[in-house]
């Protein structure tokens, strides 16, 4: 029988490595909306991240977290895009 | 039985983390930016979604006081309403940013729109 926690070890690697090509796209965009749509995607898979942890520390508390992350990313990029098409 | 939920759940974790793990492909090879933020959000909000689906039954032992799995299933459903709304915005800004299309490109319905007055282009200040 195979140990289901080492699989989702293996996951975790797996996100670090997404986090890392999007972190080099996030350097080098040509533009800005680049920027915000790597920084968008780097937010999605530390989300993901934040809920495995909470899942394997068995805390519910940094799920709470999570949630509160993704609300704030949201309103960040829309914030963004109101600015770079007409002014705050 | 508690054992064979426990390891569909890691293995939904893994096909999430392989999903994001192509959106990341996709964000570094694709040649501009509409490109890349169609493979950006499509494919990470499948991921995340399935590694979400894959949290909820990895912690299946706590479903009886709906603690874990209500707040998965409000983070499942925040992400599958933000996410297309969040890219969409951004995308409609780059546009009238005039961010330059790739070289690739064979139609453009928006500037045909504009060209045929349609919409109007969004007044700077």
């Amino acid at each position: 029988m195979i140990n289901p926690e080492m699989i989702v070890y293996a996951a975790i690697g797996i996100f670090m490595l997404a986090m890392l090509l999007a972190m080099v796209r996030f350097v080098k965009g040509p533009s800005v909306v680049d920027r915000v749509v790597a920084f968008d995607s780097l937010t999605i898979t530390s989300l993901v991240l934040i809920s495995i942890i909470a899942a394997l520390t068995n805390r519910m508390i940094y799920f709470d977290v999570a949630i509160v992350y993704g609300l704030l990313s949201f309103i960040g990029v829309i914030v963004v895009a109101k600015y770079i098409q007409k002014g705050l | 039985m508690g054992d064979t939920i426990k390891l569909i759940g890691a293995i939904m974790i893994f096909m999430g983390a392989f999903s994001l793990l192509v959106a990341a492909i996709g964000l570094l090879r694709m040649p501009d930016v509409y490109n890349r933020v169609q493979t950006g959000t499509k494919a990470s909000t499948l991921g995340a979604i399935m590694a979400f689906v894959g949290v909820g039954l990895f912690k299946y032992e706590s479903w009886g006081d709906g603690n874990w799995i209500g707040r998965v299933i409000i983070l499942v459903l925040f992400i599958l309403l933000t996410n297309p709304v969040s890219s969409h915005v951004l995308m409609r800004a780059a546009y009238f940013m005039k961010v330059p299309l790739s070289k690739m490109t064979k139609t453009d319905k928006l500037k045909e729109d504009l060209d045929n007055n349609v919409i109007k282009e969004p007044n700077h200040e």
